[in-house]
């Protein structure tokens, strides 16, 4: 009994708790993260359906049939019953065939890879994950940040992702999926935000001794023209993203603070994708990279 | 290069105080060990009747003290881990740095699972498995015990890691390629390669082992479909062993040649593709967590039905459902890694096939269900650990099946969500059921009973601990909070923390209660024997021998007609029927050839950890003139004389008398 009243009391608490608590994939700030949300009340109910009867029974059966209770009907035999059988078979499938449904359409729904049904136009950012920092290379306005990603609200973003070294995983929570980040190949993860504001970004895969200090700020600006507003004033900023500036960027170090380039390289990110493929030092043979880039877009 | 490869004396970890402090602790017991032998002068009776024996029986209790001995061990690592996020909120940095920290979720991870998990898991089988078909050991004694020494090598490499080097500190899976010498330099790699290596190829002959026994040496009359639920669990497990970790061991060998011999497999450059090495070690590890559930589910059926006094509900479905179960979990894999960037439909796929295995998983809650359903159930400790299993593990299982949704995945991958998942099916599913097995078959591995009152104390520390450790991390992981975080900066996380430390503390009280009891129920063994073999009115013919069995478990094979065959004999009437004469029985001799074989393998990791190519070499011979030397004994076996087996049978026939005496 006491279980069962400590796991509901623990349930209820953190259910109520939880819809009281800021930030988190239950307080979601974009399409993506609120379908998924919705994704999880909707299996977690269904799956209540079979769950909660199957612990009530249990402690009910347990409670019925203990030993001194020799009024009740004993029949150690009985041990088959083809009518229980179909039952106990029927009762999962049927939960899990429409669990399984719901998978299948909310999976090509949710595909982070599939661009976001929108009339705007998706901004395209290039996302590096580095020792231990995030690089973030804005193709379309030249720009690129470390440790803070910028985007206007309610417009889509396509992120494209890779590592310079281990592999992370790139994650916002309050806008909802992540995807992994691997050296020497672009993943891609296309988001949205729906209100403004300012959320947590993380590593969520454990990539060495400064994985903790790995995070960034995701900033939803509220009207593209502050987006602008942000962009030129990053472009005042004197850095530039080199070949040799990111070399040292690309150094291990940790709790890297904001930083922001006002300038980069033509195709540094496929630069940065391409420096593991062959003998190919693209470092040194710039001129390599147009041709591997159109691979790397594969 | 020096004669020690690249042991330096900076290898010892002498300026970390709570290593040194935690050596010095384990010195002082293991000279205190040493002395008490000494004292007593058991040196004689550890090495006869234990290190070498090929009993199955005398081995499950080595399997079992090696589990419970890495149970402190990796319990030690998790109460760090838990009061270090307790301490390491709002931007404090705690008492364990990264270097410290990162080593810990890693060797914590390893230990409960491959050295304490499935030792435990792997014991209780050696104890029960043959006695329940009716064999007199398992197909190949002396293997069985060179597969118990590959497991203890493991897991003396894996400790001596904490005084001699450092472990592993990417994280248990050991993904590279941060697990790469590019990323890793250091020895923790390495320690975990052959930690992992060695003991992998003594669980994969157990696994052989126990198939081949199963097969060939089940009780006459026994079919394979009136096998014991426990043992057909077991025999799905040593399916998946057999089928799983050959990969283990290749993808341990592959990252092997990446480390020693600059090969590309899994690197970054050189064309290497480390999503190649998370296939692999998936297609194991999925696997795995079955073999540590299945054998679980077993107990707890037999559990059920004996304290029950019924047969099992739907025996015929609890087979295939456990054979679902298996096939069904190599089909799976990908689910650790929705998030790679597979396309919707593959992760769809995968997703699907995850939730299909909560069918048979559910059909087997309903069959315990519709085993109580009509019976008489004693309220008995092992019975405790089953009901707070059927509760526990229905919401693990719930939680299991939304992290199988891609879509809900991709926001709780990683999460303490996840963690807190599959601590509740590894907690709830797999040790509560070796704890049920543990207290269950307790009198009949050593002849007395566990101190009850004890036992049910220590089982509500760990199911109330449980809840209080581990719901609180399901809630983190809502809140965003991923996995192996150093430190936290969250306001609204600390609360939460504070609880799962709490939690840990609780399962602390639980897991020292579990040593008191065993304390308690030697100190008074005297008083609490099992004389007639059988406590629990049992069904099964582990409980038609004597307690402990006999060393040779039947003094003639049983014939079975049932699948509770003890309780078929039991209603005819012959289940002590003494045969008219006794044949002669061919018995292994116990031999010292498991130790030197395994012994030396473990010289070969630990030179190859540091280094010290000519140790290895030196290693290397020794397993094979071990080897050979085995080969060429003569002495490998005995008969035992029918006197002697009458002498033994009549004592044990006298004990039966005695107790239903007093019965009446």
């Amino acid at each position: 009994m006491l279980i069962r009243k400590l796991g509901y009391s623990a349930l209820a608490t953190s259910l109520l708790l939880l819809s009281g608590c800021e930030g988190g994939v239950l307080d979601p700030k974009g399409q993506v993260g609120i379908d998924e949300k919705y994704l999880i009340i909707v299996a977690t109910v269904l799956m209540l359906l079979v769950v909660v009867p199957v612990i009530g029974m249990t402690l009910y059966f347990a409670w019925r049939y203990r030993e001194g209770r020799e009024h009740e009907i004993y029949d150690p035999k009985w041990a088959h019953s083809n009518k229980v059988e179909a039952v106990v078979w029927l009762i999962p499938i049927v939960i899990i065939a429409i669990l399984g449904a719901l998978t299948w359409y909310s999976t090509q729904k949710l595909d982070p890879y599939k661009s976001l049904d929108h009339e705007h136009k998706p901004i395209t950012i290039q996302v590096v994950s580095l020792n231990w920092k995030w690089l973030f290379i804005y193709p379309e306005q030249g720009i690129a940040t470390v440790n803070e990603v910028v985007f206007p609200k309610d417009v889509p973003v396509e992120f494209k992702i890779t590592s310079d070294t281990t592999m992370n995983s790139f994650f916002i929570p309050q806008l909802g999926s992540q995807i992994y980040s691997m050296a020497g190949m672009t993943t891609r993860l296309n988001l949205i935000a729906n209100e403004a504001g300012e959320f947590d970004g993380i590593s969520a895969n454990y990539s060495g001794a400064g994985f903790t200090g790995m995070k960034f700020k995701a900033i939803a600006k509220p009207s593209e023209q502050a987006f602008e507003d942000w962009v030129k004033a990053v472009k005042h900023s004197p850095a530039a993203l080199t070949d040799s500036s990111y070399a040292q960027l690309a150094q291990p170090s940790e709790n890297n603070p904001v930083d922001y380039y006002g300038t980069v390289e033509n195709e540094m990110f496929q630069h940065v994708v391409m420096q593991f493929m062959g003998n190919m030092k693209h470092h040194e043979q710039p001129e390599h990279s147009a041709h591997m880039s159109m691979q790397a877009e594969d | 290069m020096s004669l020690l490869g690249n042991i330096t004396l900076d290898a010892i970890p002498y300026h970390e105080p709570i290593i040194m402090v935690t050596l010095a602790v384990i010195g002082v017991i293991g000279l205190a060990v040493v002395g008490l032998i000494t004292k007593y002068e058991k040196w004689g009776v550890l090495w006869h009747n234990w290190l070498t024996s090929v009993d199955h029986k005398r081995l499950g209790i080595m399997y079992i003290i090696l589990a419970l001995v890495m149970l402190i061990r990796g319990f030690s690592d998790a109460i760090m881990m838990r009061t270090q996020l307790a301490i390491a909120t709002n931007g404090s940095e705690g008492y364990l740095p990264p270097e410290h920290y990162d080593q810990i979720f890693t060797a914590h991870g390893i230990i409960m699972i491959i050295f304490m998990a499935m030792p435990f898991m792997i014991g209780l089988m050696n104890i029960v498995l043959p006695l329940q078909i009716g064999a007199r050991d398992v197909a190949f004694p002396f293997m069985n015990n060179l597969s118990f020494w590959f497991t203890a090598s493991g897991a003396v490499l894996i400790n001596i890691s904490l005084g001699l080097g450092e472990f592993a500190k990417t994280g248990w899976l050991a993904y590279p390629p941060l697990s790469e010498m590019s990323f890793s330099p250091g020895v923790g790699v390495d320690y975990y390669i052959w930690a992992l290596q060695i003991s992998g190829i003594g669980t994969l002959l157990t696994g052989v082992n126990f198939l081949a026994t199963v097969f060939k040496m089940r009780a006459p009359g026994m079919k394979l479909m009136q096998m014991p639920i426990f043992t057909w669990t077991c025999t799905w497990a040593n399916i998946l062993i057999v089928a799983s970790f050959p990969i283990l061991t290749a993808v341990l060998g592959l990252l092997t040649l990446d480390r020693y011999l600059d090969f590309h497999f899994f690197t970054n450059d050189g064309g290497g593709n480390a999503m190649m090495y998370i296939n692999l070690f998936w297609a194991w590890g999925h696997p795995e967590v079955y073999i540590l559930v299945l054998p679980a589910f077993g107990i707890f059926s037999e559990v059920i039905s004996t304290f029950t006094g019924k047969r099992l509900f739907g025996y015929t479905s609890m087979v295939w459902a456990s054979g679902a179960i298996s096939i069904l979990g190599f089909v799976v894999w990908l689910h650790h890694f929705f998030t790679m960037g597979s396309s919707a439909d593959v992760n769809a796929f995968f997703g699907v096939m995850t939730m299909i295995i909560a069918i048979p998983t559910g059909v087997k809650l309903f069959n315990w269900l519709f085993t109580m359903y009509r019976g008489r159930l004693r309220i008995t400790v092992p019975v405790l650990w089953t009901l707070g299993f059927m509760v526990t593990f229905s919401i693990g299982g719930m939680t299991g099946v939304l992290l199988a949704i891609p879509g809900a995945d991709y926001v709780l991958h990683n999460s303490l969500f996840l963690v807190a998942h599959f601590h509740n099916t590894i907690i709830g599913g797999a040790v509560f059921g070796y704890m049920a097995g543990f207290a269950f078959w307790f009198p009949k591995a050593t002849g007395f009973h566990l101190n009850e009152r004890l036992g049910k104390y220590s089982f509500w520390c760990w199911q109330i601990g449980f809840y209080v450790a581990f719901m609180p991390l399901y809630v983190l992981g809502f809140l965003g909070m991923t996995r192996r975080l150093n430190h936290t900066n969250n306001p609204d996380w600390n609360i939460w923390l504070y609880v799962a430390a709490l939690g840990a503390v609780i399962i602390f009280a639980g897991i020292i209660l579990q040593f008191v009891q065993l304390y308690v129920s030697i100190r008074d063994r005297e008083q609490n024997p099992d004389l007639d073999g059988d406590p629990w009115n049992g069904h099964t013919l582990e409980w038609s021998t004597a307690s402990p069995p006999q060393f040779y478990n039947f003094a003639t094979l049983p014939k079975v007609h049932d699948i509770d065959a003890f309780t078929d004999m039991k209603e005819k009437g012959i289940e002590y029927q003494a045969p008219d004469e006794y044949l002669p029985i061919h018995m292994p001799s116990n031999t010292a050839a498991g130790m030197q074989v395994a012994g030396a393998a473990g010289i070969v990791g630990f030179a190859l950890i540091w280094h010290i190519w000519w140790l290895a070499i030196v290693g290397a011979l020794g397993i094979v003139v071990a080897f050979i030397a085995r080969c060429y004994a003569n002495n490998v076996d005995y008969y035992v004389e029918p006197q002697e087996i009458a002498e033994i049978e009549q004592a044990h026939l006298a004990n039966v008398a005695s107790v239903k005496e007093e019965l009446v």
